[in-house]
């Protein structure tokens, strides 16, 4: 079971996950998107014995998967364990993933670029997570001649990735922030300031859940410290006002909170069947009851864990058989009963 | 031309689609062809198009031409248009070839053009002399254009030298 979804980590009353993902290319090999299979493979041997062969401290715990090799099940279900990119998955002719045991490293192959190195954390830990993918990095680095630049740094398929090649992002909930509409505050802020912010689960759906997703847009003319501090310190104050605002709801609407946060919890423990979506908001009100300590026989990580085990991939995947969106609603129904 | 989908309205909006080297000529009438955006709304505004679309913003129409696709990667073989069309660049050699030109988009996009993070360990060195070469390289092929040749001599013995030092490396 993946690493970021059954533990908590610091902040996890409203920090779900850090990530930081680098990206990567080897010298004198065309990006991914206009590379041969054959080259492309070679790409991947690199990869491969740049991590597995030799003295790593690695060997037993990655393993490599061809995308082309994977279910379309599978493939949804790494996507929504966030190990994988929707473009990644696509990619059945040269895209690979190595993965750790863990689930909290995957290194993408031939994605948009060569290599891309994945770090995802459980709670607030860029700082754990960025030293886990620069030791990737470096051992690398150690076989692989990167294309690197001295003005523009690693040298990316896109400009938006140029110099450090690392983009750092956090998962948040923010539920008072968004019921008070204090939201919309905070994030012109941080657009502002040079940070995205956009939802979790599916590009159009408008932050499903009250999840959101904070990341830079800058890669170049900042260290990787730099990328991380600044966006680690936007995190903590977000999450200060977030305490703030649940605090205040606390005080000033404790019924209508309780009563709201005990009905979406009676509607999941009970329902035969219910939406992708109207699980996400249920499970954002149950999850605020239970950081506030209004409902204490649910723990942190399960609803967490939840949030992904609803997803139709993962449904799939539970009950080893595809199921259409009705099925789905009543095995979705059922699997959140049982985990309640 | 009748538009190909309401088979009503004239068709104004000509699409030519190559899939697996299979070409596809589409002809679509604007509020049919609206349609069929929308459904690819994803699609159109990916990353890689609206930089595409960055470039063309305000873009002069006499730099434009004094440009006008000669410039290719001795690499991957890619153009500039290529990287307009698709925001993309074909390789990192590619960064070399079209960096004059590229470097108003990065500042656009980044805000900045100088890196200031992490480098590859052993690579500093070589990087900057494989630079430099290809510099000089550049010069000799203008010095032999114009004729200079004992300029040109001269270029030569630089590279061969600088190229010996990367060798040794």
């Amino acid at each position: 079971m993946t690493g970021w979804l059954k533990e908590t980590g610091p902040q996890s009353d409203i920090v779900i996950s850090s990530r930081v993902r680098t990206a990567r290319n080897i010298e004198e090999i065309p990006f991914p998107h206009s590379l041969s299979e054959i080259s492309a493979k070679e790409v991947v041997e690199k990869v491969y014995h740049g991590i597995l062969v030799g003295n790593t401290g690695f060997k037993d715990d990655f393993k490599l998967i061809a995308i082309k090799d994977l279910e379309e099940i599978d493939r949804l279900n790494y996507i929504e364990k966030h190990l994988i990119s929707p473009d990644l998955a696509k990619n059945t002719v040269i895209g690979n993933i190595l993965i750790n045991t863990e689930e909290t490293i995957s290194i993408m192959i031939n994605e948009e670029d060569h290599i891309r190195i994945q770090c995802l954390l459980p709670g607030l830990q860029l700082d754990q997570a960025l030293d886990v993918a620069d030791k990737i990095d470096d051992l690398l680095e150690e076989k692989i001649n990167y294309a690197f630049d001295e003005e523009l740094g690693y040298l990316t398929a896109c400009p938006t990735n140029l110099g450090t090649g690392i983009r750092a992002s956090v998962m948040l909930h923010l539920p008072a922030l968004s019921l008070t509409g204090y939201i919309q505050a905070v994030l012109r802020a941080a657009g502002q300031i040079g940070l995205a912010v956009r939802g979790i689960y599916g590009e159009g759906t408008e932050f499903l859940g009250n999840l959101y997703q904070i990341s830079n847009q800058v890669t170049l003319g900042v260290t990787e410290r730099e990328i991380i501090r600044n966006l680690h310190d936007v995190t903590m104050q977000i999450t200060e006002k977030e305490r703030a605002a649940r605090k205040n709801l606390l005080n000033t609407k404790k019924i209508e909170l309780e009563d709201r946060v005990f009905r979406s919890f009676g509607i999941l423990k009970n329902a035969r069947k219910i939406t992708g979506n109207e699980a996400m908001q249920l499970i954002s009100d149950v999850k605020l009851g239970a950081s506030l300590g209004l409902i204490e026989e649910v723990k942190i990580e399960k609803i967490n864990s939840l949030i992904t085990m609803i997803q139709p991939g993962f449904l799939q995947k539970h009950y080893k058989t595809s199921l259409n969106s009705i099925d789905r609603d009543i095995k979705r129904a059922e699997l959140i009963r049982n985990t309640l | 031309m009748i538009c190909e989908d309401c088979n009503s309205r004239k068709a104004t909006v000509h699409m030519t689609k190559i899939i697996q080297g299979k070409k596809e000529e589409v002809h679509l009438c604007e509020e049919c062809a609206r349609a069929k955006e929308a459904l690819n709304f994803e699609n159109s505004l990916s990353i890689h198009n609206f930089l595409a679309g960055l470039l063309d913003i305000n873009a002069d129409p006499q730099f434009q031409t004094q440009y006008s696709g000669v410039q290719q990667c001795s690499q991957c073989g890619a153009t500039y248009d290529r990287f307009k069309h698709m925001g993309r660049l074909g390789c990192s050699q590619c960064y070399e070839v079209f960096r004059e030109r590229l470097a108003p988009l990065i500042r656009k996009v980044q805000g900045n053009v100088n890196h200031t993070g992490k480098a590859p360990k052993r690579a500093g060195g070589i990087i900057r002399l494989r630079r430099e070469v290809n510099q000089l390289k550049q010069q000799l092929r203008e010095a032999i254009h114009q004729q200079a040749f004992e300029k040109a001599a001269e270029l030569r013995d630089q590279i061969n030298e600088l190229e010996g030092r990367i060798e040794g490396m």
